[in-house]
């Protein structure tokens, strides 16, 4: 199959296909119950690994482990302490 | 229209026609009269919705003609020598993003010792660029080739920047009588640019990506192909251009007399215009002369010259440029278009820097060749004699 | 789509993507962003993984004001300046030190465009090596620690001054550290005609010597002690600053960053603290930072 080179080395948007979730050692899990959906994690998250749904009439921010690089910025901005940063499981001892 | 204009007010005229819509401008001689004229002309409100920028140096005018073509407009700028050195770099990174600017270079010589005066060695020195080089012999070519750049440049099978050459101070500063195209048969011929990648608020498209090893050979061998089909696209445009405009320039380059002829002279740009006249003189007197102007210097039209020079025992190449350490640059490019027919071959230099080459020079090189009093290979002609020296010791480099 | 990632390379608590987030999502992504090499073009612009999601175009290091003000003036012939916005990401070595020159002449001209420097105090992409916006002290690979140096002796460019003095509409600093304000700023610059500037703090985790969890503290404290004051300038008038309430001692930004841990030891330490107490007391009196 020929490789298919945009003229120029143009590109098409958001080709990209690095799922950057398996960089870091640990995951970003957010607590339900205390998350309040400030959004502040969201602003902050450099990837961004953090997206804002509406569940039960409540807004929550979800961490995407697809993307998440467990870099710990959302776990030090969030005022309420809802986020906690679990090593993943391939690196337990 | 005929009138008898200079050089530079040609080629701006040619420029106006040709409907840009950035023209990025700084001054460097001889080619400062080219974006001057532009500027009487913006300020008079000639360009029509053309924006005119004065950049602060040679590399932010060719950055901002880049800037200007990725979203899609008609971008041009003028320079020569060492602002043509200057903006190597955005050259090179316009040629393999892929970017349809065209140049007008006054061709001047480099610096050390500076000169203003004319030579080929600042084109001469881009060539490896993947730019488009076409060298003029004078100025109604000049005024003619223009629009031909615009429209070559931006066809889809090319999309490579393109220099147009033409001698500084020679050939932009020297009175000529030019027919002057008028505005609807350039429209005609030109019309607006269809940019075929763009950058657009709505449809978004990422510019000079980077390329790891596992694409950037692809990304390169890419030009050459398009340099490859510029070949035959150039051909074409040049034909429809010819008619439309009653004036026959010729292909990629103009042999004459050579089928028969025991000498033939290879060069490029206004001194074809002399070495033709001496021909002529010449083939009067019986000797058997001909003469092979060189247009289209990338992409080397290395099949017509071998077609040329087929029958021809001995050549001589005058060029206007050195690649100091190794062969002659014109000369070079022609050897290895004739490998394998080894005919008599001498690579001569002379009028570097603007010094005259007269008449009688050009006939004592041809008549050289003819009589077989100089070896083939690599010479010098017109230099005087000189010993280099330091200074308060007055001692003798040697 | 989103405008910018997620699945770019940036370093885990990389500070360049929140400036980059921020500043597509103040301008409703209606932006051609125009990017110099770097790291933002290295970790988002590889062919074939492009983490962008609006147009975009990288040419060279030094060029990025150049081509910025070739699309404007592109757009303005074609008659669709108003269509969008055209935004200039660029970081501390391409701003302040190769080019300087160009960025000159684009404000000379005032060109309308919104220029942000992302300033992650050095050249971080090829390794750290010091540019004109690393503080005095910083140890960097170019500025190294040693018997005889004890880090970068010399002073940082003013970029701030030398935009204002330019005659910029709109002259900035922000910090990651309040993104919201970052956000106030580009919105506020994108009212204005003309060039606009715009220096973002950004701490970079590899290149400082911070862990990733640090990065907001970090350019937290680079404003709350006054080494990096976040001020705002409006046709050359200042017109806001954020005041510190309390401003701490420099030592206590400096301690947490590899690059400066060298000041607490070697011997020419100490007066080099000293000088970016000095530096930061200044900064305090000159902007009038302290509430």
């Amino acid at each position: 199959m020929k490789l298919k080179l945009y003229v120029g080395a143009s590109s098409p948007p958001k080709t990209t296909q690095m799922k950057t979730g398996d960089w870091g050692t640990e995951w970003a899990f957010i607590d339900e119950e205390k998350c309040n959906g400030c959004g502040r994690c969201v602003s902050f998250c450099p990837e961004p690994a953090i997206i804002l749904v509406e569940k039960n009439d409540k807004k929550l921010a979800v961490v995407d482990h697809d993307y998440c690089k467990g870099c710990w910025i959302c776990y030090i901005v969030c005022p309420q302490e809802a986020i906690r940063m679990e090593t993943k499981e391939i690196y337990k001892v | 229209m005929k009138k008898v204009v200079r050089g530079f007010y040609a080629i701006a005229d040619a420029v106006r026609l040709s409907r840009p819509d950035v023209i990025a401008a700084y001054p460097i001689t001889p080619q400062t009269e080219i974006v001057e004229n532009l500027a009487a002309m913006y300020a008079n409100g000639e360009l029509g919705d053309a924006v005119y920028i004065t950049a602060e140096s040679e590399f932010s005018a060719a950055s901002i003609i880049l800037g200007a073509s990725a979203v899609g407009a008609r971008a041009f700028t003028a320079t020569c020598a060492q602002g043509l050195i200057l903006m190597s770099e955005v050259l090179f990174n316009a040629a393999g993003m892929r970017l349809p600017i065209v140049l007008v270079v006054a061709n001047r010589s480099l610096s050390a010792p500076l000169s203003i005066w004319n030579d080929y060695q600042d084109s001469i020195a881009l060539r490896d660029a993947g730019i488009i080089q076409l060298y003029v012999e004078n100025n109604q070519e000049a005024h003619d080739m223009i629009p031909t750049a615009f429209k070559i440049a931006e066809d889809k099978r090319v999309l490579l920047p393109f220099m147009v050459c033409v001698d500084g101070y020679k050939l932009t500063h020297a009175y000529e009588s030019v027919d002057l195209l008028d505005q609807e048969t350039v429209d005609k011929f030109l019309g607006p640019r269809k940019a075929v990648v763009k950058l657009d608020f709505d449809k978004p498209v990422a510019m000079g990506c980077y390329a790891s090893p596992d694409t950037y050979m692809e990304f390169r061998v890419a030009m050459e192909f398009a340099m490859e089909r510029a070949k035959k696209v150039m051909l074409d445009i040049f034909n429809e251009w010819y008619e439309m405009i009653g004036r026959n320039w010729g292909g990629h380059i103009v042999a004459e007399k050579c089928e028969d002829a025991d000498v033939a002279v290879v060069a490029m740009g206004s001194t074809v215009a002399l070495i033709r006249e001496v021909v002529k003189q010449m083939r009067k007197e019986g000797k058997k002369v001909g003469v092979v102007k060189v247009r289209t210097y990338r992409p080397f039209p290395s099949e017509e010259i071998r077609d040329a020079l087929r029958d021809v025992d001995k050549v001589i190449v005058i060029d206007r440029a050195l690649s100091i350490g190794a062969e002659l640059p014109l000369a070079a490019d022609v050897k290895s278009a004739l490998f394998g027919l080894s005919p008599e071959f001498h690579s001569v230099v002379t009028g570097l820097g603007g010094r005259d080459i007269p008449r009688e020079l050009i006939i004592k090189i041809i008549d050289d060749v003819l009589e077989g009093k100089v070896k083939p290979g690599k010479r010098f002609e017109g230099v005087k004699e000189f010993e280099e020296v330091i200074p308060y010791t007055e001692e003798v480099i040697s | 789509m989103s405008l910018f990632g997620p699945g770019h390379g940036a370093c885990p608590g990389c500070g360049i993507p929140i400036v980059v987030r921020t500043a597509l999502e103040a301008l409703d992504g209606r932006v051609i962003a125009v990017n110099s090499t770097g790291c933002l073009e290295i970790i988002s612009s590889q062919y074939g993984r492009n983490a962008w999601g609006v147009s975009y175009i990288h040419s060279l290091f030094e060029n990025a004001a150049a081509v910025a003000a070739g699309i404007e003036a592109a757009l303005r012939a074609m008659k669709r300046e108003k269509d969008g916005h055209i935004v200039v990401f660029a970081g501390d070595g391409a701003t302040y030190d190769i080019g300087f020159g160009v960025l000159s002449g684009v404000m000379d001209r005032n060109h309308n465009i919104i220029y942000i420097c992302y300033n992650n105090e050095a050249y971080q992409n090829t390794g750290n090596q010091q540019s004109m916006a690393t503080p005095p002290g910083a140890a960097t690979t170019t500025t190294p620690v040693g018997k005889l140096q004890p880090g970068k002796v010399g002073r940082r460019k003013d970029m701030i001054s030398i935009a204002v003095a330019h005659g910029c509409p709109y002259v900035a600093s922000a910090s990651i550290a309040y993104p919201a304000d970052l956000k106030r700023k580009i919105k506020r610059a994108a009212e204005f005609e003309g060039t606009k500037y715009i220096d973002v703090f950004s701490p970079c985790v590899t290149g400082w010597g911070i862990d990733g969890k640090l990065t907001v503290e970090v350019a937290r404290l680079a404003v709350e002690t006054g080494l990096y004051p976040l001020v705002e300038f409006e046709n050359g008038q200042l017109v806001r600053v954020r005041k510190i309430k309390q401003r701490k001692p420099v030592e206590e930004y400096l301690k947490l960053q590899r690059r400066f841990r060298h000041l607490f030891y070697h011997p020419k330490g100490k007066e080099i603290i000293e000088l970016l107490q000095r530096i930061a007391d200044e900064n305090a009196k000159k902007y009038g930072l302290d509430a």
